[in-house]
């Protein structure tokens, strides 16, 4: 045995343990910090990137053309969570002291926002898991520090079957009719099923759910199932990998792609270029547009990408979920404006920032001066409803690019509500949560 | 000079039995233990405790437990991920149907519900043997997180599937849920380590741990000088499936604060079964030290960046991360195959002979 070995070891063991210890924490005047998490590699990469892009963007346009949001630049990071949810967790312990201290996350994984829910009102940092995330959380009575809006999984789903309807010549010809929920089998795509089974028992449709395992490579069985059952209509809750995936093989076995709906999450370009003209027809829900018609975009490109500043290529731009980047720190952005009309044009605490969340009142108005008018719709937050109850679009991919083929469509809010009321009272109780009283909050 | 054992002399045969013969050795891990307990707490940020310290303390009891099963009685298993499933959905059953038991208990009881799991997985190995036993451990790895996915009962019929860890108290101290904190969970997780670490040396070093060790060199030897491999076998499953199902509680409870299936999924078998490989096999200090060695150096790589001050793309670093970490696993596994516990013990020798080798 020789000593090199050793000291090898040694040498290892402290230049692994060393340098953790030191952590710079370097305020900065003028700035609120935003951490974002994020998945660039993994199997769940296309779906990450172009949201992550969006978001770096759009928060670059504020910067650079606005300086910031009225004077306070907003500061970010990101961190590499995989969609895992332990990763996520240590990413969002690791930012959340940094720069000041982090205001909102956006946990962009079902998974993370449940982990992250109970922290919020303890680290004091609002958890914005638009569109998705935990359903209950909707009703801001139990949840203070979560915000859902514009919409959630369970008005989507009542949105989708209403849409269904409206397609089969009214909501009385769905019965008898045969639906299936192909979902990822993880909380995110278990959301939902229970929607889905009221409605089913309601409207007298036949349902059946289809659960597609992580991470959803290998979907054969899963459609040989779908062939077998030859349902009306198709309905999916997938992510990552796992969206093309199932287009391909829903246009292998020659399912009708205009009756193959994706939900907000399954219905990017990154899921349906890899199936070719296989993907022809397919649609998806939204709850913006899609493309760079819009004079943001052309801001964008202006402020951003024009100056090199861009996070991913200029001809990615316009992808939805690239759009739902932009929408998700647009929304972050005007909830802080909204706190700063408050509370004073400074960097703001995560308190003041959850009363802006619940403030938010965005109107056609404001979306038109943000260059964003048609983009997505007005929505106004209250402390009961954190969720805006927003309606979708039905968009729809013609093997070149996604267009809407829809109106908004309403969700059913006297099914989704009473039920979400319902629930929130059990997540919240789950975590000892005590209702508020929301007409004694101004 | 410092760590020469000349002038202790045993007298008794409890002083030359002791876990530490040598006392330099016994006050060190006995002043680690104080500072381990007293440190961290005061000191440690939220970070540590929660991203670093805390899973390095429930993948440490994990890995003792699939050491035992592997290193000691020689049974490949990959279906450590399963076996902790089955403590954490036990757990948060238990947990919810009885809400005044003590939440130590618990995780005892869950314990207890994985090793009667991790018997029933153990049967095969009384036949099959080396790699075949390790697909069929793979099929309970697999059945295991299929079954919690499918059966709503285990979640409590949660839409989500998630199980939450529900707030509960030890002597009045907040110790799972939200408001438990940091420092107080570590504690729990660190003092059921210790007790379980030193029950687990106290097993191998006696009849039980000897019979496992006679089967895992030569099964047949064994039997032949009259260990029962029927009773060994399963025993070692047994007690493996327990720390695992405990491991598993603490991850939910004690880490996590919630869980889904996914965090079960095989990629936690393999990673257990890494830190026991990578630590050594047989050791039960190898267990700590593998699982620091995984759990650390992806933190530390992941932070590296940010300390030097480099801005790199998220995703570069983390491919970045993926290589070196990959690297330094081959290099660790060439440079000393039997594992950090080999080198450690290489380092004490050294250390006898120090200033003056010869």
């Amino acid at each position: 045995m020789n000593a090199r070995r050793i000291w090898t070891s040694i040498v290892a063991a402290l230049v692994l343990g060393g340098p953790l210890a030191a952590t710079g924490a370097h305020a900065q005047a003028k700035e609120m910090f935003v951490p974002l998490l994020v998945y660039r590699t993994g199997p769940y990469a296309p779906s990450g990137i172009p949201i992550a892009n969006g978001f770096v963007d759009y928060f670059n346009l504020i910067n650079e053309r606005d300086g910031g949001i009225n004077g306070v630049k907003v500061a970010w990071e990101e961190c590499e969570t995989q969609y895992d949810t332990k990763q996520g967790v240590e990413c969002y312990e690791r930012l959340k002291g940094r720069s000041g201290g982090a205001v909102i996350v956006n946990p962009y994984s079902t998974g993370i926002t449940y982990q992250l829910i109970p922290k919020a009102p303890v680290d004091k940092v609002v958890v914005f898991s638009m569109g998705y995330g935990m359903t209950a959380a909707a009703d801001g009575r139990w949840f203070p520090w979560v915000f859902s809006f514009p919409t959630t999984y369970w008005s989507q789903a009542s949105a989708v079957i209403r849409y269904i309807g409206q397609q089969e010549g009214g909501a009385d010809k769905l019965k008898g009719k045969k639906i299936a929920h192909i979902f990822h089998n993880s909380p995110y795509g278990k959301e939902a099923n229970p929607t889905l089974e009221d409605l089913a028992r309601r409207m007298g449709f036949e349902l059946t759910l289809l659960a597609v395992d992580h991470p959803g490579q290998d979907q054969k069985a899963t459609w040989l199932q779908v062939r077998r059952l030859n349902p009306d209509w198709v309905f999916m809750s997938g992510w990552g990998v796992m969206n093309q995936v199932a287009i391909k093989e829903a246009a292998s076995i020659g399912f009708k792609m205009d009756r193959f709906i994706g939900n907000w999450w399954s219905a990017n370009d990154s899921d349906v270029v890899p199936a070719g003209d296989g993907a022809k027809g397919y649609k998806g829900a939204t709850f913006h547009a899609p493309g760079t018609s819009f004079k943001v975009h052309a801001e964008i490109v202006k402020a951003v990408y024009d100056k090199n500043k861009g996070a991913g290529k200029k001809e990615d731009m316009g992808a939805p979920l690239y759009n739902r980047g932009v929408v998700n720190a647009m929304l972050s952005a005007e909830a802080i404006r909204t706190a700063m009309g408050k509370f004073g044009n400074k960097p703001l605490t995560g308190e003041q920032v959850r009363w802006g969340f619940e403030n938010l009142n965005l109107t056609d108005k404001r979306l038109d001066d943000l260059g964003m008018k048609g983009f997505t719709h007005a929505i106004k937050v209250t402390c009961e409803d954190h969720e805006g109850n927003g309606p979708i679009l039905v968009q729809q991919w013609d093997g070149k690019k996604w267009s809407i083929v829809s109106d908004w469509i309403a969700p059913m809010r006297d099914v989704v509500r009473p039920k979400l009321e319902a629930a929130a009272v059990e997540e919240g109780k789950k975590l000892g949560y005590t209702q508020r009283d929301c007409s004694k909050e101004k | 000079m410092i760590y020469r054992e000349a002038g202790q002399f045993k007298t008794t045969y409890a002083a030359d039995q002791a876990i530490f013969p040598i006392a330099q050795d016994r006050w060190l891990v006995l002043a680690g233990l104080v500072l381990a307990f007293v440190v961290p707490p005061a000191l440690a940020s939220e970070y540590w405790l929660q991203a670093v310290l805390i899973p390095f303390l429930v993948y440490a009891l994990a890995a003792l437990g699939l050491n035992l099963l592997t290193g000691y009685a020689g049974q490949i298993s990959l279906g450590t991920g399963g076996f902790m499933a089955v403590g954490g959905y036990a757990a948060f059953k238990i947990t919810t149907s009885f809400p005044a038991l003590n939440i130590v208990a618990v995780f005892l009881l869950s314990g207890l519900a994985a090793a009667a799991v991790g018997l029933a997985f153990g049967l095969p190995s009384l036949r099959i043997k080396g790699f075949y036993l390790a697909v069929a451990t793979l099929a309970a790895q697999f059945f295991l997180v299929w079954l919690f996915n499918k059966v709503a009962w285990f979640t409590n019929y949660a839409s989500s599937g998630t199980i939450t860890a529900p707030p509960r108290q030890v002597l009045g101290i907040m110790v799972t849920g939200p408001e438990a904190t940091a420092g107080t969970r570590y504690v729990v997780a660190l003092a059921m380590v210790v007790l379980f670490a030193l029950i687990a040396k106290n097993l191998v070093r006696g009849r039980i741990g000897r019979s496992w060790m006679a089967i895992r060199d030569r099964d047949i030897a064994a039997e032949i000088i009259g260990v029962r491999p029927l009773r060994t076998k399963l025993l070692a499953f047994g007690v493996s499936s327990f720390y695992c199902g405990v491991a598993g509680a603490e991850l939910v409870f004690l880490y996590l604060g919630s869980a889904e299936t996914l965090a079960f999924d095989i990629n936690l078998s393999f990673l257990v079964l890494f830190m026991v490989i990578i630590g050594g096999l047989g050791s039960i200090l190898g267990s700590f030290l593998g699982a620091a060695f995984i759990v650390l150096v992806p933190i530390f790589l992941a932070n590296a960046p940010h300390l030097l001050g480099l801005g790199l793309p998220v995703a570069l670093q983390k491919q970045i991360e993926l290589m070196i970490f990959g690297g330094l696993i081959i290099f660790f596994l060439i440079v000393e195959p039997h594992g950090l516990a080999r080198l450690w013990q290489i380092g004490k020798e050294k250390l006898r002979l120090w200033p003056f080798p010869h």
